[in-house]
């Protein structure tokens, strides 16, 4: 069964100057019990589509269901089988971590007791346990995060939404929350997840959806995807430009299609499957010939590549970014969003 | 039969039936309410500023331009501005719930809130209900000083308690506008320099601090029939304390009946209002 349909979603933001499309025909479907890593750009959609089937905002036509309930007509019902946490949700800072979950829990319509039982037992999970009495305002970003995703599951809601989990986070912290949202998906939680970076989809998600001006545009595994882009490449700088035709010819030998050259930069480029074994071999090749090199290195495609190889153009935060966040949205949040 | 107990059930877990609905909408508000209140001693410069100004008031008027000011019919002049300082910290009320309903849309709580399966008003409610005791407490702390400077109720404890729910009442209805204007305007400071631009001129217009007698023709009747004043008047007709209003208009010989119809009107006005906007969060 699908856990979340959506068809034909438009989202217009209106303002005094200017109109912009978010949504623009947006398709989804995610089966229970998998998770779904809706990837993009600023301003691509993400935030609007997850608002969208969180019952935060309304969509300007077409028509969505989360676990079989409107996301119109049955908001109220729908409410209470869902999770949201990141950007598009907070947790109060003004309040201890335990005090966030226990209000939450309660306006979950949890029955009595079961939010403060709830809140000792999400706090241990999440590692908050010794921070649970201090206020949210002293927290570390890390902390802060894993108790807004405490709050998202203090009613084990079926459906989690987690809006950029990680961004703005430091890279242990991140990897800490990669953890985390890994638990739950082993536990069968259904997940969808908005990501920025395609590693992040790549480390989390069963399929991922590229989401660009409004708009499903590509859907598949993270191989899949990879693939349509070329998968890893060997990347090397000879020293002497003399030597680029026969350094060529090597990595033509070497990898898996066509080298590429760019002469002004003597980088040349070779599609490889493989990865580090074939650079390796590259590595010894190079050094039969003779030739002298200034740099090598094995590169996975990364988001921007997807972007160019589908799209034709760059994955670059588009003019509707301001659009996707909330109107006036101040916090935390938004600062990492421009940040990164 | 299994089918429909398994509905009524659910039904009342989620507020489907009016009963439940309601009680779900009282437990709900409760709980926000609870939150907001639990706040106010985490950021305490909130309340300590928002008394300052207060007792800065009284002091420049009790003791710098009280002088100056006769009453007509004679009296104290410190009895005379103390509940006209009452209604307009109470006033305030507007401002200060403007202020807390902006910053929680900003810091993302309200879209929390809004994705959770709690009652829809208890956003409202719980905010409004919250700042009429936080108001109260602020009521507290002025009427002590109050006492200090010179004022006191010269009638009865039921006139006292009829007193402070006029002025609780009062700052219910302000409340409201503040939902209004706090859903309205984009950021805290915006906020909050509509409280001031629009709430000084009301108060400073108005019997507060001096007796209508004194103004020109033309805008007598506007600081008579004001809101501020006409809850001013019936404190101080309330409490004994000098009431020296011009005219034999109905401000003056009704200010508790037109507190009242006031209270009723920008409810009447704002509560639609304010609730609307909150919906309209999802457009």
């Amino acid at each position: 069964m699908d856990a979340i349909t959506a068809e034909g979603l438009v989202k217009i933001y209106k303002s005094r100057k200017s109109e912009v499309r978010a949504l623009d025909g947006l398709d989804l479907t995610v089966e229970e019990g998998t998770v779904l890593g809706l990837l993009g750009p600023n301003g691509a959609g993400k935030t609007t589509t997850v608002r969208i089937l969180a019952t935060l905002l309304r969509p300007d036509a077409g028509r969505a269901t989360v676990a079989g309930f409107d996301v119109v007509r049955q908001a109220q019902e729908l409410r209470s089988v869902i999770g949201l946490s990141g950007q598009s949700a907070a947790v109060d800072e003004n309040l201890t971590g335990r005090e966030n979950l226990v209000m939450f829990g309660r306006l979950y319509q949890l029955p009595r007791g079961e939010p403060r039982r709830r809140a000792d037992e999400l706090l241990e999970q999440f590692g908050l346990g010794d921070a649970a009495d201090r206020l949210v305002k002293t927290y570390s970003g890390g902390m802060r995060r894993r108790l807004d995703l405490g709050s998202a599951l203090i009613g084990r809601p079926r459906l989690l939404f987690l809006d950029e989990p990680t961004t703005g986070l430091d890279p242990r912290s991140r990897l800490g929350m990669w953890e985390v949202i890994r638990d739950l998906v082993r536990e069968g939680t259904t997940l969808l997840l908005t990501t920025q970076y395609l590693e992040e989809a790549d480390e989390l998600a069963n399929t991922i959806a590229v989401v660009d001006a409004g708009k499903i545009i590509a859907r598949g595994t993270a191989d899949q995807l990879k693939s349509q882009v070329g998968g890893e490449r060997i990347e090397v700088v000879v020293h002497d430009r003399a030597d680029l035709a026969r350094a060529a010819e090597t990595l033509s030998r070497a990898g898996d299609g066509a080298s590429t050259t760019e002469e002004h930069m003597r980088r040349i480029t070779v599609p490889a499957v493989g990865g580090a074994q074939r650079l390796m071999q590259v590595l010894r090749d190079l050094d039969d010939e003779g030739i002298r090199i200034d740099d090598i290195g094995l590169r996975r495609p990364t988001l921007d590549d997807v972007f160019l190889a589908i799209t034709g153009h760059a994955a670059q935060a588009n003019d509707a970014s301001t659009a996707d966040d909330t109107p006036a949205r101040t916090r935390a949040g938004s600062e990492e969003e421009r940040a990164a | 039969m299994t089918a429909i107990d398994a509905t009524v059930s659910r039904d009342s877990a989620r507020g489907g039936s009016p009963a439940g609905g309601v009680r779900q909408a009282l437990s709900d508000g409760l709980v926000v309410m609870t939150r907001n209140l639990k706040r106010v001693p985490r950021i305490p410069e909130l309340a300590i500023f928002a008394i300052l100004q207060s007792i800065m008031f009284v002091l420049l008027f009790a003791f710098v331009f009280g002088g100056a000011i006769p009453l007509p019919g004679g009296g104290s002049y410190r009895e005379y501005l103390m509940p006209g300082i009452f209604a307009q910290t109470i006033g305030f009320a507007a401002a200060t719930t403007a202020i807390g309903m902006t910053d929680d849309i900003n810091k993302g709580i309200i879209d929390r809130f809004r994705s959770l399966p709690m009652a829809r008003s208890a956003v409202l409610t719980g905010r409004t209900f919250a700042d009429v005791v936080y108001n109260g407490g602020i009521l507290i702390v002025l009427m002590l000083t109050g006492l200090v400077v010179g004022w006191t109720v010269n009638t009865g404890i039921v006139e006292l308690l009829a007193g402070v729910g006029l002025l609780l009442l009062f700052a219910f209805a302000m409340s409201w506008i503040g939902v209004w204007i706090g859903l309205s305007v984009p950021t805290v400071e915006v906020a909050q320099q509509i409280g001031f631009t629009v709430l000084f001129p009301i108060t400073f217009l108005s019997n507060v601090f001096v007796p209508t007698q004194t103004l020109p023709e033309l805008l007598r009747p506007i600081a008579e029939w004001n809101p501020i004043s006409v809850l001013t008047a019936s404190l101080r007709e309330l409490w004994g304390n000098p009431n020296p209003f011009a005219g034999q208009g109905l401000p003056a010989e009704q200010p508790i009946l037109l507190t009242l119809i006031w209270v009723a009107i920008i409810l009447a006005v704002f509560a639609p209002l304010g609730v609307r906007r909150y919906r309209s969060m999802s457009r």
